[in-house]
């Protein structure tokens, strides 16, 4: 600890322990500990306590009977604990009988403070602390805290009793790891007497019929195989296997969710899934819970590495098992191939799904949910039933929005269900989206379109679904296969555009903006992939699509301004724009770039502005024909009202633009990537007259201007800029500047207003030579180094922690002294 | 109790309730489907439609008749429910003899007199060269052409009323509250009550002191401008009648909403015109606020919107007066003071303007492209019959069908070939059938009457086995002429006892909590009341002619028999009687009770819940001296 650290603790302590100086800020005192912690860590606790002897004074001070506040006596009881880590320092405070009185039952176990839950969790993370050495184990034993950890599981505050089954799972491992090496599997008998208590007590509760007291000890024993892996675990599991087993001969079975968790927790464990063939219990479970249940254990059971293949087999069937009851339904038997025989006829599953509306519509959820989180994981059960997964799908959508016509009773009933269901028209979406990954027959592909296109159009789609069915839609349409030759979209998938233009036309008009927005959204998606392609362009162009797209430049809301933003610029990127015209601008012809400069200029709010931004960049890099004929006028004006722009990400944007142009006049920036093919430099002119016309659209002075930019990440980005800039100009060198040594002087007492804060200098017309001049003379690896540290360091050191607490207590006292 | 179902069509209901000795019709919907199989009746000379081979303008436009199921002069009254189920009442009213009372809240005789002037109107300002009839004739209809030749009960036919006839229709009607409780000849007591739906539509309670029938017709549950649905007072119902639920319980009214939206925005920003054809009051008002909301943010609020029908500006007036009808929002805006529906402003802004028809201002005014919202629905007369004619060959412009009554299709067809597109976006925000089982299970009546349409799925559907009513018991249907005896018995009377025959009786306790008193008295009923009153005391005697004709008159006040009540215990009943003497009994028990037997007697006491009999031969004295010891346990009042 560094002395001024040291000089400052014995005040603090006086403050800690001071009730009437009540602490204000819970944070401090966290940091407080996490210095303490880091310093312990470095070095001895001892050594810490008698050089500092005002720490064992706060210890014992919370001990007189006077009522320190709940924050302060949390904080020294895990303090005691962060001490206590260390054996010696241990037995250093239990000469003192200082634990024994803190975490005993003389403590604030039974004083008024206890019913603060802050208390009790600080309690518990105390000896969570302090239990790292066997010596630990005894006192643990003697203070009777296993019994008071036993009660704390039920506590009413969630955050204490999570903690209270931690602490438990980390004694249990303590004494065990304790054990004297050589006995692998020791006899219970032998195990510690803190193991074998909170073992009984585990048991018990595994007997016992209450269900909280289960899910604890179900929840204890999934912390435990977790995260020990000690030798001993085979053992455990081997005793209360028995007592797991029993549950589920229950109906139903009790606790299933944290029954299913143990269960994997088990299977996961290295050393229990190579000693105890876990297999057995899992596929009894699996067969054992219900449809709802069991989705949980399935998706877990397929995620594990070295899982048997009947077992794999089993699983997938859980999680099939809802759709081949829907498929059924729909009396699409015989069906294709891939789902499990006799899964359709599983009554336990059709009973669930035909119950209510609430068990239907969550069973049909999770197992879509399921189904979609394994898809793309290796352990991806194979081979994958992907076209009777897409019928599947497909029928439950269909059910969703009423145009099935199922003539089963089963089937009428499932629609009169699920009809309008918009919980399930999402997950159904979002696994169909997800399905895209694969591909299937033509027809089926044909059925996807046709129902994505249904619901597009649906005026009841709700504007989520409608998300998601655009995000299908792409989904499907880039994975359908390109016409071999010309690189175009299929003919189906051809087709399908053709249809959806003019829905998206209709919803662009929508008078919902979350629907206009995913239209939009989903418009520049769609002009990114295939922009170029004779189809999509043709289809397009016949469409009202790219007018309607450049009205909504004007939408009363500020994302769709934005996506409008983004999704013309794309399309323009392509050649795919179209006039403005109706009955607004009769005539008028504005160029898209104007009207994108208008809204950069005028735009309330940011998105707008920041899209406009970040199409300018990419048409600047792509060389758009707009602004190549002169890019040189276009980066002007652009940087011109970028520099106003109040938004920190329209103005990081606008160097970032600065930065394309420069790449382009001076190549590109050799530091970036020192491995990169060397670009030929016969494209990039020499440097003087690149300086020149660098003045000429002012992008030094908003380059200089942002270099003191209030908002870091600005800064750091015109540091990098410039630094760039004065690497290029070094490397090339400058053959005038021995002649001409400008006079910088004015420009470098503007830039020391501006890093004053003093915006409103101007800096007036800059010649080349005095850039360079500035450049140099300015420590911008300096500046650098400053802009990476981050914005808190200085208040980040323990020294101005202490400082502080100590400040605003001394403000209280301060203010205190003007009261009398 | 009866109900006489006149009208087939579940959402312009026609039923006639007896119930006590009260006739009570509950609406009086028209159907005007039949119009479709006329041509339209165009405002100007249309070469076209005058040009048409054959078959060339005849008849007058007519309207479907009630069965003559009932004799319609025997109706008490006639509830309406909203102004679309009260556009046959000049035919009722006018044409048999109905000498009764209407009842209906104020907006819905308000709206439901510019509903029938504005029909008025329409068919009187074209009036028609030459008129034929001979075709109803079975006999030609049979040879006319398809669809015509198979149109049922043309015969029944109508042609449309006069002004005259609905103003002495609409001076029958007497104006109600809702919750107002209105006394029919003291025998019933009927209750309007907010259904949600327009302004001024309401459900009905029908009920007597025992039984309770409730009419639901044509509500809402959905937050538009009108007073939310009164729920709470339709429980404990015996009989709910429901009609009048969505016609399109497919389409949500939200989507519906969206999508005209968004159908009017693509063809105004592509230079086309928008025609809205539609009823002058009712969801036009929620369209104008929709669009209100969505004019600037579309960009569309330079395009003119026309609202052409002769009441027209009754109809945006008249709904901003009607404060006390509307939701709360609109309510409370009254009160800042603004006007409820923000029409006002549109018109205000000039964004909005109405006329009463094509030919005056408007022409003047006209600028395209526009949105004009003009009737009829059924595209056969009104000024929409020149827009279609005008609009109907460009392909910029739409036809938005947004009434629910009419199938577009059907409407649209003497305008084929039509190259301007046609949307169809029926907003029905009656109920469905979701909102149906919720207020079901809410309301819980014992029995549900319907529509036989309402008991299966639509036809069209057939699987959508949720497009039904799903109660239990399960809803008993009607269809059209069809006479439903309701599934209940009335039990109960209500009497009221006159004070001082009141303190005469004496009451004797029987059982703990159970008195009973005999009473004699005179029933007096009058208007339905029933009164008990202290009888006449015995005439004195007088004259000797006089005294019999008094004594016809006035009830024979013979001294009655003691009533009697209580059980005969056995064994103390057999002890007694060994006490007087009788020997050798026996005893044996039935079914019912027991059987005494007095084997020397030969006699035989049947003592039962209910009856005791003494079967002796012949024998008087003994038979008194046993009924005597049988009376001796039990009470006598």
């Amino acid at each position: 600890m560094d002395p001024e650290c040291s000089r400052l603790l014995p005040a603090l302590c006086a403050v800690l322990a001071d009730p009437r100086q009540p602490v204000a800020d819970d944070t401090c005192l966290e940091k407080l500990l996490d210095w303490f912690k880091t310093v312990t860590e470095a070095g001895s606790s001892l050594l810490l306590l008698q050089e500092n002897p005002c720490l064992v004074e706060l210890l014992f001070h919370v001990l007189k009977p006077q009522d320190p506040s709940p924050r302060v006596l949390s904080f020294v009881l895990r303090l005691a604990g962060v001490f206590a880590a260390q054996e010696n320092c241990f037995q250093y405070l239990q000469q003192g009988e200082l634990l024994p009185r803190l975490f005993g039952e003389a403590g604030p176990l039974g004083g008024a403070a206890w019913t603060a839950p802050t208390v009790r969790s600080g309690w518990i993370q105390g000896l969570r602390h302090l239990a790292q050495h066997p010596s630990a184990l005894p006192f643990l034993g003697d203070c009777g805290a296993v019994d008071t950890i036993f009660s704390l599981q039920g506590d009413s505050s969630l955050f204490v009793a999570s903690a209270a089954g931690q602490l438990l799972v980390h004694i249990l491992d303590l004494a065990m790891r304790a054990l004297p090496q050589g006995h692998p599997n020791p006899q219970a008998c032998d195990w510690p007497a803190c193991a074998q208590k909170i073992v009984h007590h585990v048991e018990d509760s595994l007997r016992c019929t209450a269900a909280p007291q289960l899910t604890q000890a179900l929840n204890v024993l999934t912390a435990t195989f977790g995260h020990c892996h000690g030798l001993w675990t085979p053992g455990l599991w081997v005793r209360l296997r028995p007592l797991v087993a029993r549950l589920l001969e229950k109906d139903p079975v009790p606790a299933s969710h944290a029954l299913v968790d143990l269960l994997l927790s088990v299977a996961r464990s290295p050393v229990l899934s190579s000693h105890c063939d876990p297999w057995e219990t899992l596929a009894l479970t699996l067969s054992r819970l219900s449809p709802t249940q069991s989705g949980p254990l399935a998706l877990g059971t397929l995620k594990l590495q070295d899982c048997p293949q009947a077992l794999r087999t089993q699983a997938f069937g859980v999680l099939l098992q809802p759709l081949a009851c829907v498929l059924k339904a729909a009396a699409r038997e015989p069906g294709r191939p891939g789902l499990p025989d006799g899964a359709a006829d599983d009554s336990v599953t059709v009973d669930m799904l035909l119950s209510s509306k609430s068990a239907c519509v969550g069973l049909l959820c999770c197992a879509l949910a399921h189904l979609e989180l394994l898809q793309p994981l290796p352990q991806c059960p194979s081979p994958w039933p992907q076209e009777a997964l897409l019928e599947a799908v497909v029928t439950v959508l269909r059910f969703c929005n009423g145009s099935a016509a199922p003539t089963s009773d089963m089937g009428g009933h499932l629609c009169a269900i699920l009809v309008g269901c918009v919980r399930v028209q999402r997950a159904a979406l979002d696994f169909l989206g997800t399905l895209s990954q694969g591909t299937g027959p033509q027809d089926l592909v044909a059925q996807v379109f046709a129902v994505l296109l249904e619901y597009l159009a649906s005026p009841d789609s709700s504007p989520t679904v409608l998300k998601k069915a655009f995000q299908a839609s792409l989904g499907w349409l880039l994975s359908s296969p390109e016409t071999p030759g010309c690189r175009d979209l299929d003919p189906q998938a051809q087709r399908f555009l053709r249809e959806l233009l003019p829905v998206l036309q209709k919803r662009l008009c929508s008078p919902c903006w979350e629907v206009r927005d995913s239209g939009l959204e989903f418009l520049t998606q769609m002009a990114r992939h295939w922009g170029g392609q004779a189809g999509f362009r043709q289809v397009l162009l016949a469409s009202e699509v790219p007018r309607l797209t450049r009205q909504l430049l004007r939408d009363p809301e500020s994302y769709v301004r934005a996506s409008a933003v983004t999704a013309t610029g794309q399309l323009s990127s392509w050649g795919l724009t179209a006039a403005p015209a109706g009955p607004e601008h009769p005539g008028v012809q504005q160029s898209l770039l104007s009207e994108l400069l208008h809204v950069l200029c005028t735009d309330s709010e940011g998105f707008p502005r920041r899209a406009v931004m970040q199409v300018f960049t990419q048409w600047l890099r792509d060389g758009h024909a707009d602004v190549a004929g002169d890019s040189e006028r276009f980066v002007a004006r652009v940087l011109q009202a970028a520099s106003r722009d109040l938004d920190w990400e329209v103005r990081a944007q606008g160097l970032e633009l600065a930065l394309v142009f420069l790449e382009q006049l001076l190549g590109q920036p050799g530091s970036r990537c020192p491995y990169a093919v060397a670009v030929p430099k016969a494209a990039a002119r020499p440097l003087a007259q690149a300086l020149q016309t660098l003045c000429r659209v002012q992008l030094f002075e908003f380059a200089f201007r942002a270099l003191f930019d209030c908002d870091r990440p600005v800064a750091q980005k015109s540091c990098d800029l410039l630094l760039f800039l004065k690497a290029k100009a070094t490397s090339c060198g400058t053959p005038q500047e021995d002649r001409v040594i400008p006079d910088v002087s004015s420009v470098e007492a503007t830039l020391q207003k501006w890093q004053a804060g003093e915006h409103g200098h101007p800096l007036g017309d800059l010649e080349p030579e005095a850039v360079m001049a500035v450049l140099r003379s300015m420590d911008l690896e300096g500046l650098q180094d400053t802009l990476a540290e981050s914005s808190d360091h200085m208040e980040k050191s323990p020294q101005s922690l202490l400082q502080d607490m100590l400040a605003t207590v001394g403000v209280l006292g301060e203010n205190e002294a003007d009261c009398y | 109790m009866k109900l006489y179902c006149l009208s087939g069509h579940p959402t312009l209901p026609c039923n006639v309730l007896k119930f006590k000795s009260t006739t009570i019709m509950l609406d009086c919907g028209l159907d005007m489907t039949s119009t479709l199989n006329f041509l339209p009746l165009p405002l100007v000379q249309s070469p076209r439609l005058s040009n048409l081979p054959g078959w060339s303008l005849k008849d007058g436009n007519a309207f479907l008749d009630k069965t003559e199921l009932i004799d319609l002069s025997t109706v008490d009254v006639i509830l309406i429910s909203n102004y679309h189920c009260m556009m046959a009442l000049p035919y009722i009213t006018e044409h048999t003899g109905f000498t009764g009372t209407v009842y209906a809240t104020e907006p819905t005789v308000q709206i439901g007199r510019l509903l029938m002037e504005e029909l008025v109107n329409f068919i009187e300002r074209v009036p028609k060269a030459q008129s034929a009839s001979l075709w109803k004739n079975k006999d030609i209809q049979r040879l006319l052409p398809s669809p015509l030749k198979d149109a049922v009960e043309v015969s029944t036919w109508r042609r449309c009323y006069t002004m005259q006839e609905v103003n002495s229709a609409l001076s029958k009607i007497q104006l109600v509250g809702y919750s107002q409780k209105i006394e029919l000849f003291g025998a019933v007591q009927v209750t309007p009550l907010s259904s949600g739906y327009a302004l001024g539509s309401s459900n009905w309670i029908i009920q007597s002191h025992y039984e309770k029938v409730s009419y639901v017709s044509g509500s809402s549950l959905l937050t538009t401008h009108p007073q939310p649905m009164d729920q709470a007072s339709l429980k404990n119902s015996d009989v709910l009648v429901l009609t009048g639920l969505t016609q399109i319980p497919t389409a949500n009214p939200d989507g519906m909403v969206g999508e005209f939206c968004s159908n009017l925005a693509l063809t105004v920003r592509n230079g086309g015109n928008v025609l809205v054809p539609c009823y002058p009051s009712g969801v036009i008002y929620d369209l104008l606020e929709c669009l209100y909301q969505y004019i600037d943010s579309a960009g569309l609020s330079s395009i003119p919107f026309y609202f052409i029908s002769p009441v027209a500006n009754s109809s945006l007036e008249f709904s901003q007066i009607f404060a006390e009808w509307l939701c709360h929002n609109k309510q409370t805006k009254v009160y800042l003071p603004e006007p409820p529906f923000p029409h006002a402003e549109l018109i205000q802004t000039n964004k909005l303007k109405h006329y009463p028809s094509i030919h005056g201002d408007f022409s003047n005014d006209f600028r395209q492209p526009c949105v004009v919202f003009t009737g009829h629905p059924s595209l056969r007369f009104g000024d929409v019959v020149h827009f279609m004619e005008l609009w109907g060959k460009s392909s910029l412009n739409t036809v938005i069908f947004t009434e629910p009554d009419f199938s577009y299709l059907e409407a649209l067809a003497p305008y084929q070939p039509l190259a301007m597109k046609c949307i169809y976006c029926p907003i029905d925000t009656r109920l469905n059938f979701i909102q149906v089982s919720k207020l079901l299970k809410e309301v819980q009546p014992l029995h549900v009457v319907c529509p036989e349409q309402y008991t299966q799925p639509p036809p069209a559907q057939s699987h959508r086995m949720d497009l039904m009513i799903d109660c239990q018991p399960p809803a008993m249907s009607y269809r059209r002429a069809e006479v439903l005896a309701l599934p209940f018995k009335r039990r109960y009377e209500k009497i009221e006892i006159m004070p001082e025959l009141a303190d005469s009786l004496v009451p004797m306790e029987i059982k703990p909590g159970i008195s009973l008193a005999t009473v004699s008295a005179v029933l007096h009923t009058k208007d339905n009341k029933h009164v008990l009153q202290p009888p006449p005391r015995p005439a004195q005697p007088a004259g000797g002619k006089k005294r019999k004709r008094a004594s016809e008159e006035v009830p024979d006040c013979k001294v009655v028999k003691p009533l009697l009540s209580g059980s005969i215990p056995v064994e103390q009943f057999v002890q007694t009687l060994e006490k007087h003497g009788f020997s050798d009994i026996k005893v044996e028990d039935t079914a019912k009770g027991h059987i005494v037997l007095l084997q020397e007697a030969e006699t035989l006491i049947q003592i039962e819940e209910d009856s005791t009999h003494i079967i002796c031969d012949n024998d008087e004295m003994l038979r008194v001296r046993l009924r005597d010891l049988v009376l001796k346990f039990l009470q006598k009042f």
